[in-house]
């Protein structure tokens, strides 16, 4: 297939965006299970992967899904799955061996309506949660997120780069309203984009090569299955060959590096845009699609003359605790816009250093928050009724 | 015979109880290996969680010890990500018909190029000794401390009937009879699956047979047949042993790369 040389423009949708964005990674193998508000991305990928050589397949169920990505991952090739919330439970197990294993990879969930089956094609952004804490065991996890379809292009792309660079699963955590509104895209040419490849360990054959003994940087180089250097890779504690160990201390150093791998790097793997916050008095902070509706009441309130800043989150884990408290220090009120009944604005309240003044404004009954939803509660807030 | 050199003897002794079967079936197997003359570096060893699923840490191939039920969805993914490597998944009994029972007729439906190994001792060895879906009604175990009551899989026609094209059975007494059916399996193009009857001393042995490991392991000798011997006409409780289905059929993961191919030349 011909790749263009130049940036081009499309008109698509929103899970459209997230495949483009994964081709230009350099996504090899796909696997993944239908579900609504995220098929899409799967009818797309059967016909673009193997168009450019790669590969798709359709599996029996979202957990065989998950593991079939993993074992394609560990033969180099760069992969990703897609699902909605039923379909993501069924994935927690298998997304911790991803994390134990430390196997790279990118998980979509399209968020629609929970819990259980919900109401299938609605909005909701109800899984952050899940995201950070679905599966068992202590662990870190890096969520990303993203509110019109330049940025979720960037955003996809910058998820296969974080998972080639921390070796880990990273979750690319959207809502049905991003997933299927329609928006131009620009595709930048290659090269425009920074794209993360595999770090491959430079111990020649022969040599005794150690997979989960972290560089001093602590990255781990990686080997392919079929290359030179045979290892074991398994989801119960290990040592530096990845051979099950019960050693306490094995298990302490190994959960450690777990951990702070990706939560000592919050700064780096923050991804956050900052609108109208210089002189914000009030400071709105916001997400996926609730942050368009978020943006709208900004620049409405600004041309009242009232002082409104928005911070609209892209990575949601590793909390971005430092942008927020930043942002938030000396605000008369910070207005969290979400939908669900309250996960991000409990962090906040966590990271702030004014959590009196943390209020929320939400819809979790599958309608899109819109504008109006969000000035009512600043009305209520203000002092100036609804 | 260099078993040995297929061996990470760093990682010696192994935690399988004295006379369990599937050290048995791990030597087989490496003999297997080494007689088709397999370079250890094409060599993927996949298994699930289990007694039988910590084979592959001590195998010095690329070796994947993912979750319990799971392996097969896992070697899909390295099969798909590299056709060229000889994937070879042992599964315990529960892991491969009762957890993983979905992966397994799949894996078998879709006729991938993967050798499948069912190391049925009929119980949960690892948990300690509960029932699987091949505990055969009467025996006893620490979940049906009455004798079970469940009907058991026959898991060679459980893999006829979801379409693998290569089905054979064989116990560890039978152990160069279970190398030549390793050979065959690994050789065949598609999805084939070889279940290995084996003895778990520790948990199956003392609540069912109160003998010693060898004498468990005899018995097969007693208990099962070649496919077509007379000896079933007669005692049609016999098991058999030998390959039940040995087909040609599409392999997916080469037919996935023929349509790359053609997906190419249409472009
Ligand atoms: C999701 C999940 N459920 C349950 C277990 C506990 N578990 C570990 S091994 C096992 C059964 C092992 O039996 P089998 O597959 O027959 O292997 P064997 O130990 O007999 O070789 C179970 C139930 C687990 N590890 N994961
Ligand atoms: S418990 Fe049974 S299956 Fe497990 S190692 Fe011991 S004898 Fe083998
Ligand atoms: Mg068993």
């Amino acid at each position: 297939m011909k790749r263009s040389n130049v940036a081009t423009q499309k008109f698509i949708q929103g899970n459209e965006a997230v495949v483009e964005g994964a081709l230009y990674a350099g996504l090899g193998f796909y696997a993944g299970y239908p579900i609504t508000p995220s098929t899409e991305i799967a009818e797309q990928l059967a016909e673009k992967l193997p168009a450019r050589g790669g590969k798709f397949i359709q599996m029996e169920d979202e957990i065989a899904s998950m593991c079939a990505i993993i074992g394609a991952a560990l033969t180099g090739q760069k992969t990703m799955t897609a699902t909605s919330g039923p379909g993501f439970s069924l994935m927690q197990e298998a997304l911790g061996y991803a994390v134990m294993a430390e196997v790279p990879c990118v998980v979509v969930n399209v968020q629609r309506t929970g819990p259980s089956t919900g109401i299938a094609t609605t909005v909701a952004q109800a899984d952050v949660m899940q995201a950070r804490w679905g599966t068992h065991g202590d662990h870190a996890i890096i969520a990303l997120t993203a509110s019109n379809l330049q940025d979720l292009f960037r955003i996809t792309v910058e998820a296969f780069n974080m998972a080639e660079t921390y070796r880990t699963p990273v979750i690319l955590l959207i809502d049905e309203v991003v997933g299927h509104m329609r928006e131009k895209l620009t595709i930048p040419a290659p090269g425009e984009y920074q794209v993360v490849d595999r770090l491959l360990t430079s111990v020649p054959s022969g040599i005794d090569y150690h997979p989960y003994l972290p560089r001093e940087d602590g990255r781990l180089p990686m080997s392919d299955f079929g290359g030179v250097h045979r290892y074991n890779v398994t989801g119960l504690i290990h040592d530096m060959w990845g051979f099950p160990s019960t050693d306490p201390a094995v298990a302490y150093n190994l959960i450690h590096h777990l951990v702070d791998k990706i939560e000592n790097m919050e700064l780096e793997i923050a991804r956050y845009q900052e609108f109208f916050t210089e002189d914000a008095e009030i400071l709105l902070i916001s997400y996926g699609s609730s942050a368009r509706s978020a943006l709208q009441v900004v620049e409405d309130r600004r041309k009242q003359g009232v002082k409104m800043g928005l911070l609209e989150l892209n990575t949601l884990w590793p909390f971005p605790a430092e942008a927020v408290r930043r942002n938030s220090a000396g605000k008369n009120y910070i207005l969290v816009v979400e939908m669900n009944m309250g996960q991000i604005y409990q962090e906040v309240k966590k990271a702030v250093q004014n959590p009196e003044r943390v209020y929320l404004a939400n819809r979790f009954d599958g309608i899109f928050i819109s504008h109006n939803d969000i000035g009512k509660v600043l009305n209520l807030i203000q002092g100036k009724g609804v | 015979m260099p078993v040995k050199r297929y061996l990470r003897q760093r990682f010696f002794p192994q935690l399988w109880c004295a006379g369990c079967g599937h050290g048995q079936i791990m030597a087989s197997l490496i003999r297997a290996i080494e007689e088709l003359g397999l370079q250890k570096n094409n060599v993927v060893v996949v298994s699930g969680i289990g007694c039988s699923s910590r084979m592959p840490g001590y195998l010095d191939f690329h070796t994947l010890h993912t979750l319990h039920g799971r392996a097969l969805a896992f070697a899909t993914g390295v099969k798909m990500g590299r056709p060229e490597l000889n994937v070879i998944v042992p599964m315990g009994d529960g892991d491969a018909s009762a957890i993983g029972g979905n992966h397994l007729i799949h894996a078998a439906r879709r006729n991938i190029n993967i050798t499948a190994i069912v190391m049925n001792n009929n119980i949960y060895g690892m948990t300690g000794g509960q029932s699987s879906p091949t505990t055969p009604v009467a025996a006893k175990s620490t979940t049906a401390p009455l004798g079970n009551i469940d009907p058991a899989f026959d898991l060679v026609e459980l893999a006829k009937g979801a379409g693998a094209s290569f089905v054979a059975r064989s116990t560890t007494y039978h152990s160069k009879e279970m190398q030549n059916m390793f050979v065959k399996a690994i050789n065949h193009k598609g999805f084939s699956f070889v279940e290995v009857l084996t003895q778990c001393p520790t948990y199956y042995g003392r609540k069912n047979e109160g003998v010693s490991p060898t004498e468990m392991m005899k018995k097969f000798a007693t208990t099962t047949t070649s496919i077509g011997s007379p000896k079933k006409k007669e005692n049609p409780e016999l098991i058999e042993r030998g390959v039940f289905v040995d087909q040609e059929r599409t392999e997916y993961a080469s037919s996935y790369c023929e349509m790359i191919n053609q997906m190419r030349k249409q472009k």
